[in-house]
């Protein structure tokens, strides 16, 4: 029996399709081509606009603080969402062990990002040309980031202090499963709570900001650094004069 | 053997004055934009000094180059790969803008627009980073002419070891100018920091590169680099560095540096070196070996069988013959008399200096003696221990051999010309006396005091048989490009997003065309054209003024009776 059975409404209403299909589906076509879009376009935009040079001793606090909790509860989001239940009750890992170590670690992953989140943005209020070098982009970003952190943040710890906290993983993560194998299922979103839903849909905005934003540095996580050789050589481009040849116009090979 | 060319430069230290011409002509070139307010490609230090930015040599402090391991194998001295990784997110050893300066400006508008008043109306220094009013207290060469050296000279790291020696009063000091480029190094440890493989070595001419397209900020260049010649673009967020001003050698131009340097001290030439000795020759256990095996990295281009590996390794032609007359190769392998800056730092830089005879002659000169007799001049070498000392610290990790050595050979050149320039017989003697003939001597001579142009600077042109690519635009519109002149200035996502301007928006030859020309740009218009020079304020002059408005029709009463 699914949790969209048990509330005994079989029918999705327009708003549920709007919420929970159609915003997810927009939300993702966005972030894809927008990343396609601003990489082909903006290759020298695309940077982590580091603020490091005009101040030092609040970022070094804030900035690791932030990132590693951000990361630990990307990795928890995987943990949750998008791996099933299933899969975990078959590694042997009881429903009470999972949500011990999920609420610990989520929350203090949590608290961290937060922290960290706080410590950046009063930095960036704060320090005269930090706040100078904030654009407008950025003070959106700051709203749908910190917005979408404090809402799932909240949800976690508000709902552990209830008695019977909801399994997020029997609503929230299989719809958020069922969108990526186009077989949407709204109903399961309705019997979540308004916390998870207001998280969801907060993310939702984030996610079509994010191609938009100083926030696509994440995709250059520079991992090949770990094995590519120290010293890059090159030869001078090929392509001769800063503009690419017209069509037609193209050297002979 | 893997022979690869290298762009170098090689500058004569005695020559220079110190007139920082070469870092404004390079400023206007390279970084007179927002966002690089702070950043010298070029910058000229007095020595002794703090350098720009304040106490970059102190490598325990910034922890930049290559260090040997514990098995003898070359690292970055700033931590590996993971360590990189896990402090991308603070980078713990980038110089502040405090180690730099805060840059400024000054409230001209205050001079002209100030109401009329008692005193003077003063521009106030303004802050570039804040754009609040400042206090200036730092610049790029805040302590040039040993200005403040009294104070602080001693911050000066090459001091380490001789600060005691080293006097700051004015009777009994000593200095010198050392201008710095980026050294385009044989082994960068920029290139080597950069997480994400955007610095680069131009397979062609060595010359390192950010790639502005791939750079992501992470500012580990800045750290890597024991000499701190990349900076942090605070406004693009991407790391700069001196180009070897490559759009110019690609046409066999000088840099901007090299070609408005006064004193003319600076040489332009290539060098082929043997790419697979360079690891080796880096992990030199001594350090005060580090300048030798660098020298012995370079092949000798006259030598047939390099001639034969370099013509396999897609060298051109002309580009040999370059490398044959490098003047670069002279300096250093010929009369070596050019020594590297910081060997220690195992990043096999490839800008080489010719220290200064200049305190060593002053000194001689001040005590009443002859300042050009042989004689004299190498009991003073030996005798001044301290300022060779300080240069062995720069030049050659502290060993003063190889510098005494350049100093005697630059002082018997002075002594075997005199001779000569008086109408004396030359003395071979003093030739002998530095292992070199007479012949050598006066070679050398015309190299480093004559220094004709077309000696000093030997630059093939890029191949790539690219008539049109070079030309850039000679068959398109210059300002086309997207982003272009006049298609508005900041992109949807900030200051310069999306895309890099092309560097060279005018061409060369066009440029070129038009420069040697006989007529003005265009003639046609000629008739139109106003001469204000012999205006003498009477008459009104076709073009010089907008029409003039119908009576009646403006407002009259504004122009009649102004306000106080």
């Amino acid at each position: 029996m699914t949790a969209a059975q048990e509330t005994g409404v079989t029918a999705p209403t327009t708003l549920d399709i709007m919420l929970w299909v159609v915003v997810p589906y927009v939300a993702i076509a966005v972030f894809v081509v927008g990343h396609i879009w601003r990489y082909r376009y903006d290759k020298f935009g695309w940077t982590t606009r580091s603020s490091q040079l005009y101040e030092n001793r609040l970022l070094r606090l804030g900035s690791p603080l932030f990132h590693f909790g951000i990361l630990l509860v990307a990795l928890g989001h995987v943990g949750g969402v998008l791996i099933p239940k299933s899969w975990t009750e078959a590694l042997g890992v009881s429903e009470s062990a999972y949500h011990v170590v999920a609420v610990v670690l989520g929350v203090l992953a949590g608290f961290c990002t937060l922290a960290g989140a706080a410590i950046l943005v009063y930095r960036r209020r704060t320090v005269g040309p930090v706040f100078s070098a904030t654009t407008r982009n950025d003070k959106v970003m700051y709203v749908l980031l910190v917005g979408t952190i404090v809402l799932g943040l909240g949800t976690t710890v508000l709902g552990n202090l209830t008695d019977h906290p909801h399994d997020y993983r029997e609503t929230v993560s299989p719809w958020f499963r069922s969108i990526f194998y186009f077989q949407p299922e709204p109903m399961l979103m309705r019997a979540a709570p308004i916390g998870f839903q207001l998280h969801a849909l907060a993310a939702w905005a984030l996610f079509a900001f994010w191609p938009f934003s100083r926030l696509v540095h994440v995709f250059s996580m520079p991992l090949g650094y770990l094995t590519r050789p120290y010293i890059v050589y090159r030869s001078r481009d090929t392509q001769l004069g800063s503009r690419p040849p017209r069509r037609g116009w193209e050297r002979v090979r | 053997m893997r022979v690869m060319a290298q762009m170098a430069m090689v500058m004569n230290l005695d020559k220079c004055i110190g007139c920082h011409t070469c870092s404004v002509t390079c400023k206007q070139a390279w970084t007179n934009r927002s966002g690089v307010e702070y950043v010298w490609f070029n910058n000229v230090e007095t020595r002794p000094g703090q350098g720009y930015p304040r106490g970059y040599e102190d490598q325990e402090r910034w922890r930049g180059g290559w260090e040997l391991g514990k098995r003898g194998r070359l690292r970055l001295k700033g931590g590996g790969r993971l360590r990189k990784l896990l402090t991308i997110f603070s980078n713990p050893k980038l110089p502040a803008l405090d180690d730099y300066y805060e840059p400024w400006t000054y409230d001209y508008d205050n001079l002209i627009s100030a109401p009329a008043q008692q005193h003077t109306p003063v521009a106030r220094p303004i802050s570039l980073i804040s754009g609040e009013p400042t206090k200036i207290t730092w610049s790029a060469n805040w302590d040039d002419n040993l200005g403040g050296a009294s104070e602080n000279g001693h911050k000066d790291p090459m001091l380490k070891g001789i600060a005691d020696k080293v006097k700051f009063e004015f009777e009994q000091t000593f200095m010198f100018y050392l201008p710095r480029i980026c050294e385009h190094c044989l082994n960068p440890s920029c290139a080597a920091s950069c997480p994400s493989g955007a610095i680069y070595k131009r397979s062609e001419d060595g010359i390192v590169l950010v790639d502005q397209d791939r750079c992501r900020g992470w500012r580990m260049c800045v750290s890597g680099c024991p000499y701190k010649k990349v900076y942090f673009n605070h406004r693009t967020g991407k790391a700069e560095k001196c180009t070897f001003c490559f759009p110019r050698i690609e046409v066999g131009l000088p840099t901007v540096c090299a070609e408005t340097c006064v004193g003319r001290l600076r040489y332009i030439g290539l060098i082929l070196y043997d790419a697979d000795k360079v690891l080796e020759a880096a992990s030199t256990p001594d350090e005060t070996g580090l300048y030798e095996a660098q020298r012995q990295v370079f092949l000798d281009p006259n030598d047939p069988a390099v001639i034969r590996e370099a013509e396999r390794a897609g060298i051109q032609r002309d580009w040999i013959e370059a490398a044959q007359r490098s003047p670069i190769y002279s300096l250093i392998n010929t009369y070596r008399v050019a020594l590297p800056l910081h060997p220690e730092y195992r990043t096999m830089p490839m800008v080489w200096y010719i220290p200064p005879l200049s305190p060593v002659v002053d000194i001689v000169r001040d005590t009443g003696h002859d300042a050009e007799d042989h004689g004299n001049l190498f009991a003073a070498i030996e005798a001044l221990r301290i300022p060779v000392e300080y240069l062995a610290q720069l030049f050659t990790a502290g060993d003063v051999e190889p510098v005494n050595a350049v100093l005697r050979r630059l002082a018997a050149m002075r002594s075997y010309m005199r001779d000569i320039n008086l109408g004396r017989e030359p003395q071979e003697a003093i030739a002998a006396k530095v292992g070199m003939t007479g012949e050598q001597i006066y070679d050398m001579f015309r190299l480093l005091a004559l220094a004709k142009y077309d000696e000093r600077y030997v630059i093939p042109p890029a191949h790539a048989e690219q008539a049109h690519g070079l030309e850039e635009l000679a068959t398109e519109c210059s300002l086309d490009y997207e982003g272009g002149p006049g298609m508005g200035g900041s992109g949807p996502f900030g200051e310069s997003s999306g895309g890099a301007s092309p560097i060279a928006v005018e061409n060369f030859r066009m440029l070129r065309d038009r420069q040697t020309s006989d007529t003005m740009a265009a003639p046609e218009d000629k008739g139109s054209r106003v001469n204000l020079l012999n205006w003498d304020g009477k008459g009104r002059p076709e073009g010089l003024f907008p029409p003039m408005d119908e009576p009646g029709g403006g407002d009259p009463a504004a122009e009649v009776d102004p306000k106080p």
